[in-house]
């Protein structure tokens, strides 16, 4: 197949592996560069050159960001950054699947007045983005006095047009016989989500699953409005808190300790359901 | 097992009447089959049956119980729905098992039902098989299965060899057809086949524009067709019609031949139709025949269909059947006799069937 490609010469064959070597060198340097800066001490990272291989700290460098040694973040644990920023990006794409799946079901499978309505009022919020609505979402959020709560960063993110939109396609193209088989079998619309439209749709929920994970692992504008409190904080604003404008008063070797453990969980829900995540983008077969 | 009875059962969609008013009586155990051109309503009279599409007026009952306001669910039906329907992704046994499990049968008895159903048809060793491992023959068979475990009071079936190869569709009716005997069950079947149609049926509802043209068994159907519709939809191929006049006691046909005219017909305008194995050659010009220029055979083997002109002019094709080694020429003038008593005569103007010539 490659071969067929980019022609069978041996010269052609081996720019294409150079070009492509380069390439992954390109994109993984900096990922290399941070997890190796993240092994040395701050006074070895401020004096350039910094060395291209890992060096002593490794251990009192994570001990440190883990066990709160952070000031400027007021002394808050990475390992509780950890945990504000999964149950964040969790109730995200749990939420925002258990919403889409529920609308996308209602409009494809039961015939109620306004029906379509609902479906272009879902429709035109594609075009009304967080940043848009954002002052009007942040003052209901201080009126239900959900600042600095998980319900206050999951909730405003949780509606999804896209998502929505994504189930209603699929929806779709599951013929309308089986709904109706089910129905003759004595499954009630609950029975028939559970049972039918559920399992066929775990390829879809699983590449979705990835998708919106990584969507509010890096979510940034939100939390930032949303969290005053340090212990509140995910981790990708604390990152932003501890970087300073003069270069002495930020910790670098601790900012790239967090750095690395940033990066990790998505890289890790990328591998572990990437065969799931491939199948749900490419099967069309059902 | 029940009695199944329509009564003067509509459908409209907003003002538009769809179905005008169906009536039927169908006894315990009756196999009744409704045959139609798309778009003449025979699904969608299927579907208010099974409670899928809503009735506007008249009532359905089955087993003697008024079912128009209830779910499909508590009809006590089972269907068998054209593209199967089958759960993808359950296998064979849990397709089959799964109406029951909602009905709240567990264990061995589960076990013991779909297993016997199972072994009617032949699918015991697909048991564990997804839908997708299945050809569609035996997609067929696991939806067919599906529907007999429930034991239902009625079978409903939505054209369900349509999408199956010519071969497998013949041995899958009879498969139907005994399994049906076997165990009894009231059933409507829905088809736009009419060798389906009448192979299967106890009794025929043939349906056109939402109208159910005729109710009777096929062979009556066959040989006393209520008008014009059912005399050209059952039959293959089709009968021949022609335009005729009835004038002192003869039957005037467009080119000018004459046949005699049935008894007790006044005179006027009619339509005379004849099926094409009614239709024999006979000698050359012999009186009360009709005189016709072949324009192409169709050889099948045992029979062929002959395609031809009545006169020299060019009128509506007409065709009859011979036997595959005695067929005429292309071009060739034939006579042919109508059989005795095998000539339908309809009237012009409402398209009914008065008399048989």
């Amino acid at each position: 197949m490659a071969e067929g490609l980019v022609g069978t010469s041996r010269r052609s064959l081996t720019l294409a592996h150079v070009l492509l070597i380069l390439g992954c060198v390109i994109v993984a340097f900096p990922i290399y560069y941070v997890t190796v800066a993240s092994t040395h001490s701050l006074r070895t990272i401020l004096n350039p050159p910094l060395p291209m291989l890992p060096g002593p700290e490794t251990i009192e460098n994570y001990r440190e960001a883990v066990s709160g040694g952070i000031n400027r973040i007021g002394g808050v644990g990475v390992d509780r950054l950890l945990l504000n920023t999964t149950i964040v990006a969790l109730g995200i794409a749990f939420g925002k699947i258990v919403i889409s799946m529920a609308s996308a079901y209602a409009i494809v499978f039961f015939r109620f007045p306004l029906r379509m309505v609902c479906f272009w009022l879902i429709f035109i919020t594609l075009m009304l983005p967080v940043e848009v609505r954002i002052l009007p979402t942040y003052k209901v959020m201080v009126d239900l006095g959900l600042i600095d709560t998980y319900a206050g960063l999951i909730l405003p993110l949780i509606a999804s047009a896209t998502a929505t939109l994504l189930f209603r396609q699929f929806f779709m193209t599951i013929p309308n016989e089986l709904f109706e088989a089910a129905r003759v079998d004595g499954a009630g619309p609950w029975r028939f989500f559970k049972d039918i439209l559920l399992p066929l749709s775990a390829t879809n929920i699983a590449a979705l699953f990835v998708i919106l994970f990584i969507y509010g692992w890096t979510q940034y504008l939100w939390p930032l409005l949303v969290t005053n409190s340090n212990s509140m904080n995910t981790i990708v604003i604390a990152l932003r808190k501890m970087i300073s404008f003069a270069d002495a008063d930020t910790p670098w070797d601790l900012v790239m300790v967090t750095c690395v453990l940033a990066i990790l969980p998505p890289v890790l829900i990328v591998v572990l359901m990437q065969r799931w995540f491939v199948k749900g983008l490419v099967e069309t077969e059902k | 097992m029940a009695t199944l009875s329509l009564n003067d059962v509509r459908k409209s969609y907003g003002k538009t009447e769809v179905i005008h008013g169906v009536s039927i009586d169908v006894e315990d155990g009756e196999f009744v089959v409704i045959v139609g051109p798309s778009g003449c309503g025979k699904s969608t009279l299927l579907r208010m049956v099974a409670g899928l599409e809503e009735i506007t007026r008249g009532t359905i009952d089955i087993g003697g119980r008024e079912v128009n306001k209830l779910e499909p669910r508590e009809r006590d039906i089972a269907m068998v729905f054209q593209n199967y329907a089958l759960y993808p992704h359950m296998s064979v046994f849990d397709n089959m098992a799964y109406g029951l499990r909602i009905a709240g049968i567990k264990g061995d008895d589960l076990k013991a039902r779909v297993g016997k159903a199972a072994e009617m048809l032949g699918l015991t060793t697909l048991l564990d098989r997804k839908p997708r491992q299945l050809s569609g023959g035996q997609r067929q068979r696991v939806a067919m299965g599906r529907a007999l475990v429930r034991e239902p009071s009625a079978f409903l079936f939505d054209e369900p060899l349509s999408n199956l190869d010519a071969k497998l569709r013949v041995s899958m009716r009879l498969q139907i057809k005994d399994l049906q005997r076997r165990v009894a069950t009231t059933s409507l079947y829905v088809t736009h086949d009419q060798v389906e149609a009448m192979t299967l049926a106890d009794r025929l509802i043939v349906m056109n524009k939402g109208v159910a043209e005729q109710i009777a068994t096929p062979m009556e159907i066959y040989d006393n067709p209520a008008n014009v519709f059912v005399a050209g939809f059952i039959g293959s191929p089709a009968m021949n019609f022609f335009p005729a006049r009835i004038e002192g006691g003869h039957l005037h046909l467009a080119d000018g031949s004459q046949l005699p005219a049935p008894a007790g017909v006044s005179e006027g305008s009619v339509i005379l139709g004849i099926r094409p194995e009614h239709l024999m050659p006979a000698p050359l010009d012999a009186e009360g025949s009709l005189s016709v220029r072949v324009l192409a055979v169709e050889t099948l083997g045992a029979d062929a269909f002959v395609h031809a002109t009545l006169g020299d002019g060019d009128a509506d094709a007409i065709v009859f059947r011979v036997p595959g080694h005695d067929r005429p020429a292309e071009g060739e003038r034939v006579s042919l006799m109508v059989e005795p008593g095998k000539a339908h005569v309809f009237d012009a103007a409402t398209e009914r069937r008065i008399a048989e010539a």
